[in-house]
């Protein structure tokens, strides 16, 4: 089987790569970068071995082949895979929000190539048998790669740690009890301490759960007008800076998902200057939404961490600006109808993103100036990659690697439709939000597992 | 409909204008107390339905009465005997008053934003009687009626509204009202009782009684919730009567001719004392009177009534 992705601008930050150019795969892998590769003709085993880089890599080989399928990517971008690191999947026990064949043909189509699903399902991915489970059925899905990420306890319960040693045989990529807190700072340091002889990533959810206990939106001025009790940013960033504490104690790899508030950013960035393992990423609603958006009561402004105000916005615009962040996740939390469909204190937090979130970042971050193309691209596919240990072979456009890239129509207007997403859910604020750049066709493994379908 | 919007749904979203109209056609509605035969036929054929997710006497009543003076046919639920026991949900209950003729629906809630949830989904006009800490209008527009009765404006007063300014939501729709009127409004209550941004609003912030009460025109007395202590946004009733307590001796600080107001049911002894809630300048009795003119000036309102003055004739 060979594709050849043909014309291209092909960017790969790690790489160095910025130019228009062709991408032949061949079973699976990348086997030459290069400009005018032909579809016909081309030589057999063409570039392979070659390495990283251009050229022609023409290697001699026995006989002349002819590719069996040809994306034509003039006009458009050429990345490394997109990887998004922070992704509910709901199965097993809540099919009626997302399945992993729903969750990832989403993931797909949001051109992501590589997610990583978080471990709050029911049962919870708290042993290797359910992670194992879960990697079997994305498997017979066969769209995009699916990395679990395990429980660091039992039952995500808080107290216990999970058998993480029969986790990380199991295939996890990182550890979180995400959607609840790692109250006991005693239990934290330990999974810490633990999880760093496996190399894992700690992922905590940050919140104290006594300063938030029933806040449903951010804490400040818009909760005093709505009426609607407030969630403190102080319950966030207090539990980042007690996490950090513990990295630097433990020397633990500390990753901290959905960043959300100004004084998080700060307290990463003078982290990492201290030299301390951490991590961070941050969402589109995030770095999109402020906490104004939940004026009209509209259920789908309703997640935790909630929106919060300009300032924090804007600092983690910043923070993804100079690098304190260093990925985007969806937080992709879907959710049916009827669950969103009640009053606001109801409702459960939490909205969907794989569909928006590329082309929210294209529009927000390149198109405010608050990051260049490249700097984004880096943000989405390597740096995540690079967070959860996925190696080499992912989200880079060198000869050798895994073919998974994303081709992105980075000139595509677009209104978001919410009846056009994949997703099993709908529960996005995006809906009827005016749009620029989209992902065109995402390949994984050399096999198109999408492709848009665009009106000439 | 002079009113923009086919629903009341908070102070905010009024404007002076609107307030005004509602104000002003309070006027004859309340001389309507004076007849004997306290009916009007304008309401005739219309139906009334005031959805109750809370206990709630004054409000409950006040509507019940305006809607029957104004002919309307009015029905309760109170919710603890209704099929949301059954588990139906907000929007299925609305939808299913409209189809049974409802063409004004009250609700109170105990969450903010339910009137919103229902407003969006029937047709009928809807009316908040008091959702969750959000707002309480019709409230507040009786507190806006008694203190220009009074007062003969509002324009310039200094107001204050002392308690628990957080879970409020009288203090929300006193405030909008009033700083839309231009009055000069302070809020004051302990730190752990005055949430965050209130000054946004337009207010002042004062956590000491006796300076917030100095040359004060009006003083909005909230209830306090004993719940409220339990979770420790102070440390006894004891300390709060003493530091935020209304009584005849503190008044002294204000002008001689202040208005005390509460919107009940208070706590005597706690945040004000039997003196000064029944004492010569208190309007709490009056509030609740006012409560039923306003309610119909509202329902004549929503229901397409026109200028002020007519409703009289």
């Amino acid at each position: 089987m060979r594709l050849l992705v043909k014309g291209g601008r092909v960017i790969d930050p790690e790489a160095g790569l910025d130019e228009v150019l062709d991408i032949l795969i061949e079973n699976g892998k990348i086997v030459s970068v290069a400009s005018g590769i032909p579809a016909k003709g081309i030589p057999a085993r063409v570039g392979a071995g070659a390495g990283a880089g251009t050229g022609t890599g023409a290697g001699g080989g026995a006989g002349i082949e002819t590719v069996d399928e040809v994306v034509d990517a003039s006009g458009m971008i050429v990345t490394p895979g997109l990887v998004d690191m922070h992704v509910h999947l709901r199965e097993p026990g809540r099919e009626d929000e997302e399945t992993i064949e729903t969750g990832t043909a989403a993931a797909a189509a949001g051109g992501f190539t590589s997610i990583a699903c978080m471990p709050n399902t029911t049962p919870p991915l708290d042993t290797g048998a359910f992670v194992e489970a879960v990697r079997m059925r994305a498997a017979r899905a066969g769209l995009v790669n699916v990395f679990p990420v395990g429980a660091i306890t039992k039952g995500l319960a808080g107290e216990e740690l999970a058998e993480i040693g029969e986790l990380r045989d199991a295939g996890v990529v990182g550890l979180s009890d995400d959607g609840r807190s790692v109250m006991n700072a005693e239990v934290m340091r330990r999974a810490m301490e633990y999880a760093q002889m496996f190399d894992l990533p700690v992922i905590p959810h940050c919140e104290d759960t006594n300063l938030t206990a029933g806040g449903v939106m951010n804490e400040g001025y818009m909760s005093t007008v709505l009426g609607l009790k407030g969630m403190s940013p102080a319950a966030e960033e207090a539990m980042v800076a007690r996490d950090i504490i513990l990295a630097e104690l433990t020397g633990a790899r500390l990753h901290i998902t959905h960043v959300s508030t100004a004084g998080s950013v700060r307290l990463i960035r003078d982290a990492k200057r201290r030299g301390v393992r951490v991590t961070a990423d941050a969402t589109p609603h995030h770095f999109t939404l402020t906490d104004e958006a939940v004026r009209t009561y509209d259920t789908n402004t309703k997640m935790n961490p909630p929106l919060r105000t300009r300032e924090d916005v804007e600092a983690i615009r910043m923070g993804l600006a100079d690098g304190t962040i260093d990925a985007i996740a969806s937080d992709h939390a879907p959710h049916t109808f009827e669950e969103k469909d009640v009053e606001y204190d109801n409702a459960p937090f939490g909205i969907i993103g794989l569909e928006t979130s590329l082309p929210l970042a294209l529009t927000e971050l390149v198109g405010g100036g608050y990051l260049p193309l490249g700097e984004l691209i880096r943000r989405m596919s390597s740096n995540p990659a690079r967070i959860l240990g996925l190696g080499d072979k992912k989200a880079g456009i060198v000869a050798g690697a895994d073919a998974d890239l994303t081709v992105i129509d980075v000139k595509r207007e677009f209104t978001v439709d919410i009846n056009e997403f994949r997703s099993l859910s709908r529960n996005s604020p995006f809906g009827g939000r005016r749009l620029k750049g989209q992902a065109f066709a995402t390949i994984v493994g050399g096999r198109v597992v999408f492709k848009r379908w665009v009106a000439v | 409909m002079p009113l923009k919007s086919k629903d009341v749904l908070g102070l905010e979203d009024l404007s002076v204008e609107e307030i005004e109209l509602i104000l002003q056609t309070a006027e004859p509605c309340k001389q309507i107390f004076t007849r004997d035969i306290k009916k009007l036929p304008t309401l005739r054929g219309k139906t009334m339905v005031n959805l109750f997710y809370e206990p709630s006497t004054r409000t409950r009543t006040s509507f019940e009465l305006a809607g029957k003076w104004m002919s309307a046919d009015v029905t309760n639920i109170a919710t603890a005997s209704s099929s949301v026991v059954k588990g139906e949900s907000l929007k299925d209950t609305a939808r299913t008053l409209e189809a049974l003729g409802a063409n004004i629906i009250v609700i109170r809630h105990q969450m903010a934003g339910a009137p919103h949830v229902i407003a969006r989904c029937v047709k009928a006009s809807v009316i908040n009687a008091g959702d969750g800490m959000h707002e309480h209008p019709t409230q507040g527009l009786l507190d806006l009626y008694t203190i220009r009765e009074h007062k003969g404006r509002i324009a310039g007063l200094k107001v204050v509204i002392i308690g628990d300014i957080l879970h409020s939501r009288v203090a929300k729709s006193n405030i909008w009202g009033l700083t839309k009127l231009g009055a000069e409004v302070t809020v004051c209550g302990p730190p752990t009782l005055i949430p965050q941004g209130i000054e946004r609003m337009g207010v002042n912030v004062e956590y000491d009684l006796d300076v917030a009460l100095r040359g004060a025109d009006v003083v909005n007395i909230l209830r306090i919730q004993l719940e409220r202590q339990k979770k420790g946004l102070f440390p006894t009733i004891r300390e709060y009567s003493r530091l935020y307590g209304v009584n005849a001796k503190r008044l002294r600080a204000a002008r001689p001719d202040i208005l005390v107001m509460h919107p009940g049911p208070a706590n005597l002894g706690v945040e004000i004392t039997g003196d000064v809630a029944e004492g010569v300048r208190s309007v709490i009795h009056e509030q609740v009177t006012n409560g039923v003119a306003v309610r119909m000036a509202l329902l004549y309102l929503l229901s397409g009534g026109g200028a002020s003055g007519e409703i009289a004739g």
